[in-house]
């Protein structure tokens, strides 16, 4: 199988690898996947109450390379997004990134839905979930 | 003393021919160039001297008599040849096959069409260790059986089925029994007679011979097998396998039989010596991973672990200079994790984490050590960036949780 150097770049060198504090109201983490399935991906954000911006981001993969490159991309991507424009990254610009092949798009589809869950775990949290955000939005899932 | 890069471990799918079969060969491509099926003349019975020579070397490797050795292209043709050949021929006496869940896909897949073509197949499931239960065998068995297809070593696990024991219910029930021997013929003691076979699979690349040619042995006496052939022509192998000999080929086959048969005994003592030194190395080095199979009946040559937490894929792409299996979903062309590890019942997410190791007769001490170094350093890597690994370092327990699994 041949790997895109970006993906054996993020391989070799994830960006963001490592945990946040999962009780901290200003973290949401996403964990998404299965054992069985082969990939589980676990997503942090730390967002800055005041600003709404996306001050830290950190993952953990179980998976293949892409699914690695997938998440480290995703957290190089979330910081100093705003937690709205974090809702607007696609899988399809990870594809795009990485140059995944049509085998490995699932991986980008997992990092979309720990991205969302983590911003879903952050807003929930914060009592905002029902608020803005969600009505701005539509977001495809594959 | 340094190693040379990259280390070959994958010997199950294949093997470099040996030079001294190589030798063999290279005649028969330009000198000795006849059609063994040419009665007349030198060339023609040239090259039908050199096929009665291998057909005898690999009869002896197999304590077969040369008459029952067909040469085919490869194992998966000696495997539909035995399976279908003997279900069209004893049909009447018969539909029903008994066949095991972790064969190769040659003898599953046949065993499906025939499926489709009326015949009803018994899937025997296979214990932790990856053997069938004798006792499953003889309760499948029904006056409608006609033919047990068990292989002798598995291609992923290395686990060897009790055929001694299998080929003597086989007996006593009047049933033919064949048995892919791909992985097993040439590096441990097979013997047709000893083990009660009525067929057998062979493959000359798994054993030091070219690609694109093997065997089927059909027993020729008590009982005496009759196989509707697949291919029909110009009526060769005693009809049951027309088209020209690949001469050449054949003769690398029998060149590669008469060496693993002289080389058997010190090769399986000194692979066996270094699989358990890899095991050893990499158990030394690392936590939480599980061999899968037994160790007991197992070839000797033959290692597959899971690295709990780790996913295979990645894995692999951490260790690209060595040349490795896995079982994960990932590596396989179908997306599915392993079927003959999903078959042992650790759980699918062992299954992702497997790496299938075969050794082989060039494979050195120093390389087996700079693969077992290699691989802990990765792991470890991989395990830190693992939230699986995380999370059971926290003491949560994996298979009760509740996994995200939707639109995925």
């Amino acid at each position: 199988m041949a790997y895109s150097n970006k993906v054996i770049d993020h391989y070799e060198n994830p960006r963001n690898v490592g945990s946040l504090p999962k009780e901290d109201p200003n973290v949401g983490t996403g964990l998404v996947g299965a054992p069985e399935c082969g990939d589980v991906m676990k997503l942090q954000v730390k967002v800055n109450p005041s600003t709404g911006v996306i001050d830290d981001a950190k993952f953990k993969t179980f998976g293949c390379g892409s699914a690695i490159a997938s998440s480290s991309l995703a957290t190089e991507w979330l910081k100093g997004k705003t937690v709205e424009q974090a809702l607007a990254i696609k899988n399809t610009d990870i594809v795009t990134e990485l140059s995944l092949p049509p085998v490995k798009i699932h991986c980008s589809v997992l990092a979309e839905d720990a991205i969302k869950a983590a911003i879903a775990d952050y807003k929930k949290k914060q009592g905002t979930s029902a608020e803005k955000g969600a009505d701005t939005h539509d977001q495809p899932t594959a | 003393m340094s190693v040379k890069l990259p280390i070959y471990l994958d010997y199950h799918a294949t093997t470099p021919v040996d030079p001294r079969v190589v030798e063999a060969m290279l005649p028969y491509f330009t000198k000795q160039f006849g059609n063994a099926a040419s009665r007349n003349h030198p060339f023609g019975w040239e090259a039908e001297e050199a096929v009665e020579n291998a057909r005898k070397q690999v009869a002896d490797l197999i304590g077969a008599n040369a008459k029952e050795i067909v040469f085919t292209s490869g194992a998966t043709e000696s495997d539909n040849l035995a399976v279908k050949g003997a279900a069209e021929m004893y049909r009447e006496k018969g539909n029903h096959i008994i066949t095991c869940v972790t064969e190769h896909k040659a003898v599953i897949d046949t065993c499906k069409r025939l499926e489709k073509e009326g015949f009803r197949v018994t899937y025997l499931p296979v214990r932790k260790d990856g053997r069938i239960s004798l006792d499953d065998l003889k309760a499948a068995i029904s006056d409608k059986t006609i033919l047990i297809t068990i292989m002798t070593a598995n291609n992923e696990i290395g686990v060897i089925q009790p055929i001694a024991e299998i080929g003597a219910i086989a007996k006593e029930k009047g049933i033919l029994f064949h048995t892919d021997a791909v992985q097993a013929v040439g590096k441990v003691p097979f013997n047709v007679n000893d083990l009660k076979v009525d067929m057998a699979s062979i493959s000359a690349h798994k054993m030091y011979g070219p690609k694109g040619v093997g065997a089927l042995y059909v027993r020729r006496r008590n009982p005496r097998v009759l196989l509707a052939p697949l291919i029909d022509g110009g009526g060769h192998e005693r009809g049951m396998r027309s088209g020209t000999l690949n001469v050449p080929g054949i003769v690398g086959f029998g060149k590669a039989a008469e060496l693993c048969k002289q080389e058997m005994e010190f090769d399986s003592k000194r692979l066996s010596g270094l699989r358990d030194r890899l095991n050893a190395r990499l158990h030394k080095g690392l936590d939480e991973i599980y061999i899968n199979g037994s160790m007991e009946h197992r070839l000797p040559h033959n290692l597959n672990i899971s690295f709990a937490y780790v996913e295979g894929e990645s894995l692999l792409m951490g260790i690209n200079d060595v040349a490795v299996s896995s079982g994960s979903a990932c590596t396989s062309a179908s997306l599915e994790p392993s079927y003959v590890l999903k078959a042992l019942g650790a759980g699918d997410d062992l299954a992702h984490s497997s790496i299938r190791f075969g050794l082989g007769r060039w494979t050195t001490e120093e390389e087996v050590d700079y693969v077992a170094d290699k691989l802990t350093t990765v792991v470890t890597r991989l395990r830190e960036m693992s939230p699986l690994y995380e999370l059971a370092k926290e003491g949560v327990d994996l298979s009760t949780m509740q996994w995200q699994t939707e639109g995925h």
